[in-house]
């Protein structure tokens, strides 16, 4: 069975960030329409990133040498919870917060770990993640693109696809082949922060569903890296990935993408006096949905903070958190519509085709529904 | 004593005295009085009671772990609702009696002298009920009223309906809400039953073989089983939420978390752990049964996930907070962030 997974509580002294970050918050989110901060964590705004890296929000848990706030997970849990609720624009630091800085600090030598860091602590320095390929989506360890040893460095060649931000961030880091060929998995891959300005790459946006620019192509053509380019371990690339990818998998973004469409449709269901029981019923699913999920994603937080890696409970989280999330524009987009002649404001009609339409988005970046169901498979020892 | 030492030995009593040939010959009507002597002679009836009233004044949450573990062995006598009925008149200064005691809410227009109760949980194996009628409660005999049979298959539910209560009745005024002290209870125990089921299907998923290999190595049972686990690990958690007071009554808003979700996963898993079990899982003589009999009947025990979404939903709207995460953290949290964290 999966390990118990104990009611955790945020400690007070992280708790009482909470009060000043929603100060902060409400008044610069003031006036921005429900369908803007409806993109919760994929609205990209570099100047905001730079006014909470004034205020010391980003990179809370790192130590304080490399810039960081030298606080635990819990800080940074509540101030993540505060920036999904009020649908904060935090796409442009959101990877290098969230798990490129951890990286480098883990894996990373001294020198890197004072180059990299405190800019990205100032939200200076934005990241992206280069892990799939055209032909490598699930099957991350068949991944092509391959780094050659020179005298002074690698060479580096190849393609990379669906990279988040690429073109408005100033490091990738890439997983690649460094020996052996795809037939060899998960030996012979490594790491590198690939500096986005080198000569030979080329970044080209590719626009999504919605009218939106955020994943790229991106090509590296012969491109010369610099020996200290490499982070970690030369072939162990992989083991260095699975690490990062549970930070990526058990955070709250994984229960709260749809929750500022949510709380727009209450507000409406509020001023129409709320009487409708089914309505009414719906939010208290959601809610009570979503309460179980916090819970969860906070007890993560707390092995975490103990230097456990639940993996596998992390898997579970983001395999229902998504879920929930989908099943908000699909519920909501229903109770509007079960009264066809009544009122609906613009900006929740907008909120709701944005998150209806991103919504399969939800359950395939960081691992798709079947991977990680297989991850929990694995770990209850049925594969 | 630490909750992992309450939680072994109360599973080690509970899997002694209560396998499962025990709860299928109660079931069928034979005597629950050697079991609950058992569990009496244990003293953890008494565990929300106060020190100073002879109880071990554990608090709801220190609880937990007795009533999950009621429901892991679906214990057929009511040791969950009695632990709450004796916390309770212990704290109204009522000295509870000896004997099982389940409660119940009585239906609303009872008739004028009647009081009428028509789903009891436990009402077979029940010498007392505690009925809450309007602003009051009164323990009341099981012998005393008429008992209308369901006519399940293997329920230990019925309709109780007394005649005018006798002058000398324990009456005592009622400020909990036993709506909400039910969904704590039951939410805890479908929780100890679906870890039970999640067991119980794991391991057959192993043991299975067909096409040459265990039913397991499938990618289609694998995922069922893993959505089966997801289910079960929220179960506990909103278990987990329900029982978090320091008092012996949970907060109203936490129980209907805790209900509602986990009346929420009873169609699920019971249905994946069927599937999983072909054809034997439908016998008598196998276990999983048991178990989900059962918990149909209990996604119901003091309302189904509807009713309490319905709660839950009225409480948001009504509470004007601007933000669903700030309602979360801000009330259906608000104890943890207070009471807990002073003691850590
Ligand atoms: C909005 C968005 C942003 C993204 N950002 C990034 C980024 O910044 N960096 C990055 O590296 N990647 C990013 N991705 C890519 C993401 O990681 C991949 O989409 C994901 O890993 C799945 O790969 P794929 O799309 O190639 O699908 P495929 O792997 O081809 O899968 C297609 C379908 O087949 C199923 N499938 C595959 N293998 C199996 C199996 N063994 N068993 C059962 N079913 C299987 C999948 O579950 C899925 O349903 C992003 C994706 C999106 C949508």
């Amino acid at each position: 069975m999966i390990d118990a997974l104990p009611l955790a509580a945020v400690p007070p002294e992280d708790e009482a960030l909470r009060t000043e970050v929603r100060q902060f918050l409400s008044e610069a989110l003031a006036g921005v329409p429900a369908e803007i901060r409806a993109h919760s964590w994929m609205g990209f705004d570099a100047e905001f990133s730079r006014a909470l890296g004034r205020r010391g929000w980003l990179g809370i848990t790192l130590p304080k040498e490399y810039g960081g706030g030298g606080r635990s997970p819990f800080a940074r849990f509540v101030l993540v919870e505060e920036f999904l609720a009020w649908g904060a624009p935090v796409s442009a630091h959101w990877i290098a917060d969230r798990q490129s800085a951890p990286l480098i600090l883990r894996y990373g030598t001294e020198s890197q770990k004072h180059f990299h860091i405190p800019p990205i602590c100032r939200g200076e320095s934005f990241f992206c993640i280069g892990m799939s390929e055209p032909g490598s989506g699930s099957d991350l360890a068949s991944v092509k693109t391959r780094a050659t040893r020179t005298s002074d460095g690698w060479r580096l060649s190849g393609q990379k696809i669906w990279t988040t931000n690429a073109y408005r961030s100033q490091y990738m880091i890439a997983l690649v082949r460094t020996s052996g060929t795809a037939e060899d998995r998960h030996r012979g891959l490594t790491q590198f922060i690939v500096d986005l300005s080198l000569p030979g790459i080329t970044i080209r946006p590719i626009e999504d569903l919605a009218g939106g620019r955020h994943f790229c192509e991106v090509f590296f053509d012969d491109v010369a890296l610099p020996d200290d380019a490499l982070v970690g371990q030369e072939g162990e690339g992989w083991s260095q990935v699975t690490a990062e990818l549970a930070f990526e998998r058990s955070g709250p973004e994984r229960l709260y993408s749809s929750v500022v469409l949510l709380d727009t449709w209450i507000a409406e269901l509020r001023a129409r006096g709320a009487d409708d029981r089914d309505s009414r019923a719906l939010v208290g699913r959601l809610v009570a949905n979503l309460s179980v999920l916090r819970a969860l994603s906070l007890s993560i937080t707390a092995k975490l903070s103990r230097g456990e890696s639940p993996v596998v409970e992390a898997a579970l989280v983001k395999d229902m958190g998504t879920e929930i999330e989908q099943l908000t524009p699909t519920l909501i987009a229903d109770a509007i519509g079960r009264t066809p002649d009544a009122p609906v404001s613009a900006s929740l009609v907008r909120a709701l085709a944005f998150v209806t339409q991103m919504a399969p988005s939800f359950s395939l970046r960081g691992g798709t529904r079947e991977i990680l169901r297989g991850m929990i498979a694995r770990g209850l020892g049925l594969r | 004593m630490t909750d992992n030492v309450l939680a072994d030995s109360i599973d080690a009593l509970l899997e002694d005295s209560c396998p499962a040939e025990v709860v299928r010959a109660i079931e069928q009507g034979g005597s629950p009085a050697r079991l609950w002597q058992t569990l009496a002679d244990s003293g953890f009836a008494d565990a929300l009671v106060p020190e100073d009233a002879g109880g071990a004044g554990l608090s709801l949450r220190d609880a937990l772990p007795i009533l999950s573990a009621c429901g892991r062995v679906v214990l057929p006598v009511p040791f969950a609702q009695t632990m709450l009925v004796r916390g309770f008149l212990a704290a109204s200064g009522v000295t509870p009696p000896p004997g099982p005691a389940t409660f119940a809410i009585a239906d609303a227009g009872g008739g004028e002298h009647d009081i009428v109760c028509s789903r009891v949980t436990h009402a077979t194996t029940s010498d007392w009920v505690l009925v809450q009628s309007g602003t009051h409660c009164r323990l009341l005999p099981t012998a005393a009223a008429r008992l209308e049979s369901p006519g399940v298959h293997g329920s230990l539910e019925a309709g109780l309906t007394w005649g005018p209560p006798p002058a000398d009745a324990i009456r005592i005024a009622n400020d909990a809400d036993w709506h909400a002290i039910g969904a704590c209870v039951f939410a805890a125990q479908m929780a100890g039953s679906m870890s039970r089921v999640f067991d119980l299907t794991l391991r057959y998923a192993n043991d299975r073989v067909q096409f040459g290999r265990s039913i397991g190595k499938f990618q289609a049972i694998q995922h069922q089983v893993s959505v089966m686990a997801e289910h079960v690990a929220a179960s506990r958690m909103a278990a987990e939420i329900g029982a978090d007071s320091t008092s012996w009554q949970p907060s109203p808003l936490a129980a209907a978390i805790a209900k509602s979700r986990t009346s929420e996963a009873v169609p699920t898993v019971t249905a994946i752990a069927h599937a999983v079990h072909g054809a034997i899982g439908i016998t008598a003589e196998y276990d999983l049964q048991l178990h989900t009999r059962r918990l149909h009947e209990w996604r119901l025990a003091f309302g189904s996930e509807s009713y309490w979404h319905d709660r839950i939903g009225r409480a948001v709207v009504e509470s004007r907070d601007a933000s669903t995460a700030g309602f979360i953290v801000d009330r259906v949290f608000a104890s943890s962030r207070t009471d807990r964290t002073t003691t850590e």
